[in-house]
């Protein structure tokens, strides 16, 4: 038995991939689940029911749903690029970091629109700048950015706590370590009223179309594309692949970035240092899901959204332990890998 | 005739649109060197790939002495005596020559390597055949021809009966591909049997007792060496009669490209010192030596991908040291890499990117930051038709498109480019014209040819150059490219043979 490269890859299979992945993931699952003592079908009707069976629960998994579009868009787009970018939580947590602590007052004086954009930018640059070290000294001097990125997560999570217990503390959090919250006017309208939902999914979807539309018509798009599937070449077409990937590395470090700024711009106000449940890497398994579409990026985020969200209600209505949800995200990006792999190859007795 | 110790009966494999061996059946005899000639791409080395088990055939048989090898297992030919000489070795640099020859015979649970046995048996082999190679040294430290050897010995050690050389001389200097030989020879004195890839005729000729000659995945001719003759076998291998390009004589112009005192690297790191070069117009230039002598990087900076440390370089007096790849296209450099697999494109774009993926900084291709795609399709549909890419169209992806997608990854101009460099264009995936070059170890090389850009489908003989013309960059563009082939439409004999036969 081996494997053998396809000769081509249909476009019809990368679309079922994901669902097959899924299917797949469910079934497996079913089976811890049942080792819980609870009927899989009952679970995983109580999940969907958690996730979308109110109009509360529609609106909580949508706002679940935002930043994980936003991180998977961050994680495909440098996928795209063979840029291995694992530091979308550090991103993420840095962005969110740089909207609460600008947002407090020093934008103030600026009408609310031109602030919230500003407080966006800010966040996005300081997430591209996490992005742009690693990838040079990956280019520079061969430095894995797998590593970096990765590690760098733990000493901006490190640097966050130092702030929400020094400098930024809210004093007025009775000794919770937040962050002093956002000025009230700059917090993102409600999208569906006396809900948590915000104008952050429309900026969200809105994202996703313009990165889609950079990665599959723009020139920038296409030499993305060049280096990260042949390196040399790009090169030798006269793709400039340093400055190439340094501007992928500060759309994706940006966008991570971004989801963080949404985050505390949106439902929190003020950021802790568990305010993400690892949207960052929930990010990966987004972008792998989509197969780095950004438009499947969207679709896939809903789907881990409503895990999560899911999960939840469903672990009140059986007793089976929430972590399944970590599970089946797991194992979702396990299954994802191998469907992908069937999509390029073949077994061959 | 005695039993065949090896027998292939119709083999066939398919990549996709691709049939790469077709029905294919060969014998070969004990003590007999077999030459397996064919263009590139012609389905040798598949074939030999099937026989080794690192493909399985979609239909056929291998028997070797009367038994079948089951197909897909390495292991299996391994075992029944046949040994496999890669064009590229598979050595590790950092181990010794005998870890490398061990390697995987030893069994995985012995606790004690069999290290002095396996030393003296080395030796003892390389006595035997003729292969001296001390089995101490670091394989990094050894010369190409000397890892060869010690590629060859590992096979002999795994007691193959049956060697299978992939190009072997490939890596070699003239000299050491004699010597190569000389042992080929002896070693079927001593009762082994030898196949041997190869295009290059004088080896086929020099070499071999039999020859089998494949093109396009087919059989279509079995000679005994002493019964054929060179024109006979490159006409078998083409697939029509074979004329020697005759080049007109014709006066040079002015210095073209002209290289002063190039210099890459310092101390031992030096890769290049002090290179001088001219090349006239209406000039082909080669420069010939063994690889890993500093073509490759003299091709590199001709392509703007390596920058020389001393030295100046200069393209119709403009000082084109400091060359980007991006220049060499607006300068109207055609470039050709030494791996056009690997260099000349992007295996999984479409034909289309890959076609406009060196222009893409160019207002006929892009408009504020947008790729027109409309543009694009045109061109590389425009530029499938006029090389005759088979089985192709703009949204191919260039990978399927096989041996001939170095043609698709861009387009001549309507003149030719002032000056041209093609890496190894001697031996390119595609090759229609190939036959008409001489193969030869030449590697950088600067040809300069430009012609009139209303004449294009006229191979511009070097009796009337013409000058560089404000339109000849209008139309579609080449770059990173094939080995000349189509470089220029219908550059025919004079192109063609001009790159090879340096």
């Amino acid at each position: 038995m081996r494997f053998e490269r396809r000769e081509d890859v249909s476009l019809p299979a990368l679309f079922i991939a994901p669902f097959a992945a899924i299917a797949v993931t469910l079934v497996l699952c079913a089976g811890l689940i049942a080792m819980a003592g609870v009927n899989p079908l009952t679970a995983y009707a109580e999940m969907l029911k958690g996730a979308f069976g109110s109009r509360l629960s529609v609106t909580e998994t949508l706002t679940r749903a935002v930043p994980l579009m936003l991180t998977g868009l961050a994680a495909a787009v440098a996928f795209r690029a063979r840029l291995w970018n694992i530091g979308g939580e550090g991103q993420f947590y840095i962005g969110a970091l740089v909207a609460a602590g600008l947002g407090h007052d020093l934008v103030s004086g600026l009408p609310v629109p031109l602030a919230i954009a500003v407080l966006m930018l800010a966040s996005m640059a300081a997430g591209a700048a996490l992005l742009v070290g690693p990838a040079l000294m990956r280019l520079r001097f061969g430095i894995d950015e797998v590593v970096t990125t990765l590690l760098l997560n733990f000493i901006v999570l490190l640097f966050v706590g130092l702030m929400v217990e020094g400098p930024l503390k809210d004093p007025m959090a009775f000794g919770w370590p937040q962050s002093v919250p956002v000025a009230s006017g700059l917090r993102l309208p409600d999208l569906v009223p006396r809900s948590r939902l915000h104008v952050g999914l429309i900026l969200a979807l809105v994202v996703a179309a313009l990165v889609w539309l950079l990665q599959a018509r723009t020139v920038f798009g296409a030499r993305t594309r060049a280096a990260g599937l042949n390196p040399r070449a790009a090169a030798f077409a006269g793709v400039p692949l340093t400055a190439t990937l340094v501007r992928v590395a500060a759309l994706s470090g940006g966008l991570a970035a971004l989801a963080g700024a949404v985050e505390v711009l949106g439902p929190t106000g003020y950021v802790t240092t568990t305010m993400s449940p690892g949207f960052g890497y929930a990010g990966i398994v987004v972008a792998m899901l989509a197969a780095l579409h950004p438009m499947g990026v969207v679709a896939a985020a809903i789907f881990v959204a409503t895990v999560f969200v899911g999960a939840d209600a469903m672990s009140r209505a059986t007793g089976v332990p929430s972590f399944i949800a970590d599970v089946i995200m797991s194992v979702s990006f396990l299954t994802m890998l191998t469907a992908l792999l069937f999509t390029t190859y073949r077994l061959r007795r | 005739m005695t039993d065949p110790i090896l027998e292939l009966t119709g083999i066939t494999r398919r990549f996709g649109p691709l049939l790469a061996n077709d029905d294919i059946s060969l014998h070969l005899q004990k003590g007999e060197i077999l030459a397996l000639l064919g263009e590139n791409g012609a389905g040798k080395t598949t074939l030999m790939n099937i026989l080794f088990g690192h493909y399985a055939a979609d239909a056929g048989e291998v028997r070797v002495n009367g038994r079948a090898l089951p197909a897909g297992q390495p292991r299996a030919a391994i075992a029944a005596g046949v040994g496999m000489v890669h064009q590229h070795f598979t050595l590790a640099g950092n181990l010794t020559v005998t870890d490398n020859i061990v390697i995987g015979s030893e069994s995985l649970w012995r606790i004690d390597s069999r290290r002095k046995e396996a030393k003296a048996r080395i030796r003892a082999l390389s006595q035997t055949f003729g292969l001296p190679v001390d089995p101490d040294a670091r394989v990094g430290d050894l010369s190409v021809g000397e890892r060869q050897r010690v590629e060859i010995l590992k096979a002999l050690y795994r007691d193959a009966s049956i060697l299978i050389l992939d190009e072997p001389t490939a890596v070699l200097a003239a000299p050491e591909a004699e010597q190569l030989f000389r042992i080929l020879r002896g070693m079927t004195a001593g009762g082994l049997s030898i196949i041997f890839i190869s295009h290059k005729l004088h080896e086929v000729m020099a070499a071999s007792d039999r020859v089998t000659v494949l093109r396009a995945g087919r059989v279509v001719a079995e000679r005994r060496t002493s019964e054929t003759s060179p024109a006979d076998l490159a006409e078998l291998m083409v697939g029509r009669s074979v004329t020697r390009p005759k080049r007109a004589a014709h006066a040079l112009g002015a210095p073209v490209v002209v290289a002063r005192g190039l210099s890459v690297g310092e101390g031992q790191g030096k890769t290049l010192t002090e290179v001088d070069f001219e090349v006239h117009q209406g000039e082909i230039l080669g420069i010939v030596g063994v690889s890993g002598n500093g073509q490759a990087v003299l091709g590199q900076m001709l392509s703007g991908l390596a920058r020389p440390s001393a030295g100046v370089l200069t393209l119709e007096g403009r000082d084109i040291t400091r060359l980007t790849p991006r220049e060499a296209v607006r300068l109207g450099m055609g470039r050709v890499p030494e791996d056009r697999h690997a260099e000349g494109t992007v295996g999984d774009l479409a034909v289309w990117e890959n076609a406009v993926l060196e222009r893409l900084h160019e207002p006929a291709f892009a408009a504020r930051g947008f790729v027109r795609r409309s543009a694009a399709r045109t061109h590389a549909a425009d530029l499938i038709d006029r090389f005759d890419i088979r089985g192709a169209g703009p949204d191919t992806r260039t990978r399927l498109v096989g041996r001939q997608h170095a043609k698709a990854d861009s387009g001549p101009e309507p003149g030719c480019p002032p000056a041209l460099s093609a890496g190894q264009p001697a031996d390119p995936r595609s090759g229609r014209r190939r036959h008409r070059r001489r193969s030869c170890r030449v590697a950088g090389r600067a040809c300069r040819g430009r012609r009139d850009p209303d004449d294009f489908g006229r191979p511009g003989r070097g009796g009337r150059p013409v000058g560089p013309h404000p339109g000849h960059r209008q139309g579609p563009s080449f770059g990173a490219g094939d080995g000349g082939e189509g470089r220029c439409p219908d550059a025919g004999a004079d192109d063609g043979r001009g790159l090879g036969g340096a």
